[in-house]
């Protein structure tokens, strides 16, 4: 029996210490907004917060997860947050989805970022692109995802 | 993902599958009854059924078709919400929004109050020109623009004519504005209020549509109407369908396409706990697979990897890059079928010669969402949930596999987390093998839907890619650039040869995919032979199909022509144009004009790039900055111009811009390659299978030719004209052509 710490509610599940938690997540618990891309940790769709670092869920057995907190997109856009709903609304304005399929990890990682930012510090174009560089977009939403998160930080400072 | 083809010469296959989709349509969705099942699904009053008592009884004497009809495409809920339902497959491109945009026009809808739903394989969601329920070629808004305008006015009409009737005043006195009926006197009613008298009402089948210039929601650039959903983890996709006791299989797929298991060894497998059964399943090509099914993709996974396989792959041809290319050049110079000729004499006395070979990789398409379908059989008959652009056609195949009648299988079209051409298979591969595997369970006893769903490495090894191609040119040109004469073979394979559109899209042996933005607009004499090997790799179109690599060709040698003859290239291609390509010339000269082309100084090792290409029916110009860093080429800025005629959504189009020319630069990039090693395809995940991201994104601005036209497609033209554009730059800065994709600086 393992537990898992998801979106401030403790969930036990019998699955395999070894299962990643993006497979505990979907399967067992039935939370599908992280989504599957690649499996190897290469393109960030799978992306939840693990004590708030931004992780790759697919290759992160729910062994680590142990007496931590997991945050998943669900929460993190449910208005409970403030950084998430800043992101969400920025997402939305700009009109980033085509297809969407990866944009739960997108958000989930600029959510990371922009909580690791130090208070009044407004990141440079370099340093948003290098926090998003993980995240891959087949539908090349990428235009729109640096201006959603430069418009976040401006709601947020 | 489809070619341009004439639908006035659909093939018996077609048309066959024409007549299946109406049968089907009538026989698991009665018409008459849809009043009742719209009541069951929670949708009773003051929406529009199916069809309404009355208009069934004189549906055919309206002569309205099944795709005319407003009931099957819009609900009008008491509380004014209006639910447009899409015929197409919403898999990034913005049909979701665009066609409810395109019929709350007409309908003079509040927009804020506009929703979307998916349709069915009823024969309304048919595509109204081709009759068969496809997404692709860029089709969706072209083929449904007037249809979704119409849909709209008949229900406005019906509105008002409900209205007329409340108030026993002519309907001629009578307005619509965002909603609401307004009437003499200040009367007015929502939309809402009406709908349930409105829908007892006879279908018009004649209707006036507004003039383009009283357009106030089509033109205006819209949020999606599912950019909530998609921000927020709440958009479900076929890969999030969760049936109760559903499980999940995971398939090893054979090394070499097409091979045999020789022996299976699957104890450790079983003895993975959650694994269910695991399955030896005929697979693609011929080939044979092995299905893990489990309660879970995780333990599905740990089955498969944990499965001892040898295989038999004696009997396969084992492609090897290398060789195949040398293969190519040979064939490159053998004598072929010709698309079109010209008379070569003027080359030999041309005071100017070019010789030039290109060479294009197979690629993958790679969508976000990996492939999967899921299946739930019953006694004589199936469901499946998948996100397709060709339900029709995977019903027909799905059905062939489970041995039922192709009525008997209900499609849920999924939305689809990207696609690119990968959701239109003439094999239906990926679905076939979820019914096999779904059909191998229940042979098993395992009486539950199964999920089939592809891994990331499953995907980019596992087969269907843009082909391979060569391109050889020998051009004869004067000294102001004129071409006299233009000898080109492509030798590539054939996408559609075996599929459905062979009859009519392969002509005298070449593929019309192979050739498709070759020579025009430019009208040059050319001779092109072409010349379509059989090779043992799956191969299909690739978002902008012939145009990935037909527009590469004809943009980097036109270009190279400009500047060997000292010319400047966008005023060579004006001149080209002439008088006959005006859309090409609006296109290009705006992006001229927005870029600072011409005018504009460059920072230093900074240098311009110019394309333009026609595909799909819009023209996409591009103007670009690129420079080298580190000796590998950096695409520094875009500016588009767009000829698509009237911009529906304009902000859709700009984001189809943006992300066709990504995967244009997709293919530009180092690692942009599948390559085989005796019969294996070399790559696996986005390690090796580069493909663009957020670091690579140029700066980019999209600028659109105002057209009160009707619209034509999107989802594809900004592809082809990126790579060339980019390429065009580098060279100017190099002096040497780049023929080869992905870039090689030597």
């Amino acid at each position: 029996m393992s537990k898992l710490h998801v979106n401030g509610r403790e969930h036990t599940l019998d699955a395999d210490p070894a299962t990643p938690i993006l497979w505990a997540l979907r399967d067992t618990l039935g939370m599908t907004g992280t989504k599957f891309g690649c499996g190897a940790a290469l393109c960030g769709a799978c992306t939840v917060h693990l004590d708030g670092q931004a992780i790759r869920s697919c290759v992160t057995p729910i062994s680590a997860a142990e007496g931590k907190k997991i945050g998943t997109i669900e929460a993190t856009t449910d208005g409970s947050d403030r950084v998430g709903t800043a992101v969400y609304a920025a997402w939305v304005k700009h009109d980033v989805a085509q297809c969407g399929y990866c944009q739960s990890g997108q958000i989930m990682s600029a959510t990371a970022f922009l909580k690791s930012l130090p208070k009044g510090k407004k990141p440079t174009a370099a340093e948003i692109d290098a926090a998003m560089a993980g995240n891959i977009c087949r539908c090349g939403t990428y235009a729109r995802i640096r201006a959603a998160v430069a418009d976040a930080v401006k709601t947020l400072a | 993902m489809l070619p341009n083809f004439d639908r006035t010469e659909m093939p018996r296959a077609l048309q066959n599958m024409r007549d299946r989709g109406q049968s089907a349509a009538s026989a698991t969705l009665p018409r008459r009854s849809f009043l009742k099942l719209a009541g069951a699904g929670g949708l009773a009053l003051g929406t529009f059924p199916h069809l309404a008592t009355a208009q069934a009884k004189d549906a055919t004497a309206s002569g309205l078709k099944p795709t005319q009809q407003p009931s099957a495409f819009v609900q009008i809920a008491p509380n004014g919400e209006v639910t447009v339902t899409i015929n197409r497959l919403e898999f990034g491109q913005g049909v979701q929004t665009g066609l409810p945009m395109i019929l709350a026009e007409e309908l003079d809808a509040d927009w804020s109050l506009v929703r979307s739903r998916n349709g069915s394989g009823d024969a309304a969601y048919l595509d109204p020109l081709f009759g068969i329920h496809l997404t692709g070629g860029s089709n969706s808004i072209k083929n449904s623009y007037t249809q979704y305008r119409e849909l709209g006015a008949r229900a406005r009409a019906m509105l008002l004519a409900a209205a007329a009737a409340r108030w026993n005043v002519d309907v001629a006195t009578l307005r619509t504005q965002a909603g609401i009926v307004l009437g003499p006197d200040g009367r007015k009613a929502g939309y809402g209020e009406l709908a349930e008298a409105a829908m007892a009402l006879p279908v018009p089948e004649k209707v006036v549509l507004k003039n383009p210039k009283d357009f106030r929601i089509i033109g205006q650039p819209t949020t999606r109407l599912d950019a909530r959903a998609k921000s927020s983890g709440r958009q479900d996709f076929g890969i999030d369908t969760r049936l109760p006791d559903q499980l999940t299989a995971v398939v090893a797929h054979p090394p070499v396409f097409g091979a045999k298991l020789a022996s299976v060894d699957d104890s450790a497998a079983r003895a993975i706990k959650g694994v269910k059964a695991v399955l030896r399943i005929p697979v693609d090509r011929g080939g044979e697979g092995v299905a893990v099914v489990a309660d879970g993709y995780w333990p599905a996974k740990q089955g498969r990897d944990a499965l001892k396989l040898q295989w038999s792959t004696a009997s396969v041809e084992k492609v090897d890059s290398e060789r195949l290319l040398a293969q190519y050049r040979e064939l490159a110079g053998q004598p072929g079928p010709r698309a079109f000729d010209a008379d070569m004499a003027p080359l030999a006395s041309a005071p100017r010669q070019l010789l030039a070979e290109f060479v294009f990789p197979y690629l993958a398409h790679a969508p976000m969402e990996p492939l999967n379908c899921t299946v739930q059989l019953f006694d004589a008959r199936a469901e499946l949930w998948v996100g397709t652009q060709s339900p029709g056609l995977d019903a027909a195949a799905a059905a062939g596999v489970l041995g039922l009648k192709p009525e008997h299988v209900t499609m849920h079209v999924q939305m689809a987390g990207g696609g690119f051409g990968r959701r239109m298979v003439g094999t239906s591969d990926y679905v076939v093998e979820a019914c096999a595997v779904a059909k191998a369970a229940r042979s098993a006893g395992l009486n539950a839907p199964v999920r089939t769903l592809w891994s990331r490495e499953d995907d980019i090894k596992g087969g269907y890619y843009r082909p391979m191609h060569l391109h050889r040119a020998r051009i004869g040109f004067d000294e102001r650039g004129n071409v006299l004469a233009w000898d080109h073979v492509i030798v590539g394979q054939s996408i559609l040869t075996g599929t459905v559109f062979e009859s009519f899209q392969v002509k005298n042996g070449i593929d019309a995919t192979a050739t498709e933005g070759m020579r025009e607009p430019y009208g040059v004499p050319m001779r092109l032979t072409v010349h379509h090997p059989k090779v043992n790799v799956p191969v299909l179109w690739w978002r902008s199909v012939g145009s990935t690599h037909t527009a590469f060709v004809m943009e980097t040698l036109l270009d190279e022509i400009a500047r060997t003859t000292k010319q400047d290239p966008v005023a060579y291609r004006m001149r080209l144009f002439g008088d006959k390509h005006p859309r090409h010339k609006a296109a290009l000269q705006l992006a001229v004009d927005q870029s600072g082309y011409g005018k504009k100084q460059l920072p230093t090792g900074r240098t311009w790039g110019v394309a333009v290409h026609e595909s799909f029916s819009s023209v996409v110009a591009y103007v670009v900055e690129a420079s080298l860093r580190d000796g590998q080429p950096v695409l520094n800025r875009v500016t588009a111009g767009v000829h698509c005629n009237l911009a529906v959504n304009p902000r859709s189009v700009e984001a189809q811009v943006q992300g066709a020319a990504l995967m244009g630069l997709s293919m530009c990039l180092p690692g942009a390659a599948i390559t085989l090693k005796d019969g294996i395809v070399e790559q696996s995940n986005f390690g090796d299978f580069v493909v663009p991201r957020i670091t690579d994104m140029p700066q980019f601005a999209v600028h659109i030719v105002p057209s009160a036209e009707p619209p034509t497609g999107m989802g594809e033209p900004g592809l082809p004209p990126l790579a060339p554009a980019f390429a065009n730059a580098i060279a100017q800065l190099t002096g040497k052509p780049l023929r080869e994709l992905p870039f090689k600086i030597a």
